[in-house]
């Protein structure tokens, strides 16, 4: 195989990385509440610009390390006001929350243009993640393996809080049947700020991680966002392995792509695949079987 | 929800005549309105024909589309590569293809030196286009915010397809620098006001037409199929024609409103049809009213001269005002301004 091929291949598994982190949270609440937060995308960019102001006070090598913590607060608290001032308001209306919350994104991303400016900052990488190595012929820039790293962690941390604690077994019984959970006195609204907070925190961390590869801009979450919401389509109602497995099949397609097109083909490409996808699998890549009719 | 019935009935005597008495100003307008005044109007109203498309799909048949902008400027570049190439001298290609060092008319061009070809294109290209896609997405079963974040996503590859193929598109800038349509000066008096009429014409049209379909029993099952589409199934319809055939409409009205708009502000260019106009054009519904189509129509209207007034004194107040407008006519304001005068609202 040629370099070429790896190079795409390994771009791919970042781009998957991202992509991913940026899906988590969308595929979560929206398996939980059926609705899609467009302001998510906002969500990635408040992570950027957390990651550029903690290293502003934290310079040097551990600084993009406590990033990560500070845009996990930052954007879950955000999430959190969102969720808990407008999404929960129109919890009945799937496609009224799409605009409202695109209401709330167009104001975020105002907000940042006039506090940090149009142009955008530039993150710093540290040290330690601005070498690269080299692997069967293809330089591996130790950025992009630090993200791919990151993204497997979240997902186990993600699996075990899903499958081992309490809280998990909540968001597992809304995400089933959200009557009956109601019905067994889970505090649903509570799952879903709870869901929706853990949710919008991984957008964030995906944020710092768009910080190392390029400048963070006040639309830096809208070129990820897109993808992310073709992942959301493509995956099955809130299953998180169909959530990991159609950002992995979409990361590499957008980037394999490019081997033989330019990046904007390639989007289309990537837009056309997902359509052929949903003539085969409608249901997504996993479907939770279920009798409802409706689900 | 805030309570409004007290404006609202002071308000439901007048609401038969509203449509009438939009189209007594739209019919004075011509002679009380500058020539600048007049062309903003019918930029406008070439939008009011799209937003009646998207009464159509969304307020009676429950498809958000984030697209519309797509199927906008499939008309709008149809109508401005005809004028490109009318103002051509024999034998030249446009000066942007010179500039981008293509030395021929790509092939796609050649049909739309006829005008001919270029009025059915401008109806059948956006038409064909929205009845595929939307057939491909609704025979699967894929609906509701899936099809809406599908159409975002085809707005995004549309505009980044035009951008990135500048040599054949114009690009980023778009085509600009029209002289003539039809072999009329466009800059030629009366020319300005005739457009006016054909634009005003049309509009007309389209609004009876829909109203004549929305009572029609494709109507009925349009909004049986959006309240509940498996029951409309289980009846023995099958929802998906009935689904693709309002999506087609709604993009005909869309790239035919594009062509006029094209017409009318002399340019046509990503920025006018990507992912951000795209979702702007469903606020002009929502703020009218996505049950109705006058209230659509005065909704395009409305957004696009607060817009103007707005974004040329403060241009960052303008996006501000406009994630508030969605906030708020979606939380306190589902039916628009047409609910005002329905008597009740919501």
């Amino acid at each position: 195989m040629d370099a070429l091929f790896l190079n795409q291949l390994f771009n791919g598994a970042s781009l998957a990385s991202l992509y991913l982190l940026a899906a988590l949270g969308l595929a979560l609440s929206f398996g939980l509440m059926r609705v899609i937060n467009m302001a998510h995308g906002e969500m990635l960019m408040l992570g950027g610009y957390l990651a550029w102001m903690t290293l502003l006070v934290v310079p040097g090598a551990m600084g993009i390390i406590l990033a990560i913590p500070v845009a996990f607060i930052g954007a879950a608290a955000m999430g959190g006001l969102i969720q808990s001032t407008l999404i929960r308001r129109l919890s009945a209306r799937p496609l009224d929350t799409l605009l409202a919350t695109w209401g709330v994104s167009l104001i975020l991303q105002q907000g940042a243009r006039d506090l940090f400016g149009a142009v955008g900052v530039e993150v710093r990488a540290p040290e330690w993640l601005t070498g690269s190595f080299v692997a069967f012929g293809v330089t591996l820039p130790s950025a992009r393996l630090f993200i791919i790293a990151i993204a497997a962690l979240v997902l186990g941390a993600l699996a075990l809080v899903l499958l081992k604690t309490r809280i998990g077994l909540l968001v597992r019984a809304v995400n089933q049947d959200r009557m009956m959970a109601s019905a067994t006195g889970i505090d649903v609204r509570r799952v879903d700020l709870t869901v929706f907070c853990l949710g919008s925190g991984v957008a964030g961390l995906a944020g710092v991680m768009l910080a190392l590869l390029g400048p963070v801009t006040p639309n830096v979450g809208q070129s990820y966002i897109i993808p992310a919401f073709l992942v959301v389509v493509m995956g099955g109602l809130g299953s998180i392995v169909g959530t990991t497995a159609s950002a992995i099949i979409l990361g590499l397609f957008a980037a394999l792509a490019q081997i033989f097109v330019d990046v904007s083909v390639a989007q289309m490409l990537l837009l056309v695949f997902v359509i052929l996808f949903i003539q085969v699998r409608p249901q997504g890549v996993v479907a939770v079987k279920t009798r409802q009719l409706d689900a | 929800m805030p309570d409004f019935s007290a404006l609202t009935a002071r308000f439901a005597p007048v609401k038969p005549l509203l449509p009438w008495l939009l189209l007594a100003l739209a019919l004075v307008a011509p002679f009380a309105l500058s020539s600048y005044d007049l062309n903003l109007l019918a930029r406008f109203m070439a939008m009011g024909i799209l937003a009646l498309g998207l009464v159509l799909i969304w307020g009676h048949g429950g498809i958000l589309s984030l697209g519309q902008g797509v199927f906008f400027g499939l008309g709008g570049y149809a109508i401005a590569i005809h004028m490109k190439l009318a103002d051509l001298p024999d034998g030249e290609i446009p000066d942007f293809m010179v500039w981008s060092g293509r030395e021929s008319l790509p092939i796609w061009w050649e049909p739309f030196t006829s005008p001919l070809f270029t009025l059915a294109a401008i109806v059948i290209i956006p038409t064909l286009a929205g009845a595929l896609f939307s057939w491909a997405v609704f025979h699967r079963r894929v609906g509701g915010t899936y099809f809406a974040l599908i159409t975002q996503a085809l707005s995004l590859a549309f505009a980044t397809l035009i951008i990135s193929r500048q040599d054949v598109t114009g690009g980023f800038n778009g085509l600009t620098d029209f002289y003539s349509i039809f072999g009329v000066g466009l800059a030629s008096p009366g020319t300005g006001s005739a457009l006016y009429w054909v634009t005003l014409a049309v509009l007309c049209v389209a609004f009876i037409a829909l109203r004549w379909l929305l009572a029609s029993r494709f109507g009925i099952l349009l909004r049986a199929s959006r309240d509940g589409e498996n029951r409309v199934r289980f009846l023995g319809y099958n929802p998906t024609p009935f689904k693709v055939a309002a999506f087609a409409i709604a993009a005909m009205l869309a790239g035919v409103g594009g062509a006029l708009f094209t017409l009318h502000a002399g340019v046509v260019s990503p920025a006018l049809i990507g992912v951000v106009p795209s979702i702007e054009m469903v606020v002009w519904v929502a703020i009218g009213g996505r049950y109705s189509l006058a209230g659509a129509i005065v909704g395009a209207l409305l957004v696009n001269l607060a817009r103007d007034a707005v974004s040329s004194a403060f241009p960052e107040l303008w996006l501000y005002l406009m994630g508030a407008l969605f906030i708020f006519v979606v939380t306190l304001l589902p039916r628009g301004l047409a609910g005002l005068a329905k008597g009740k609202a919501a």
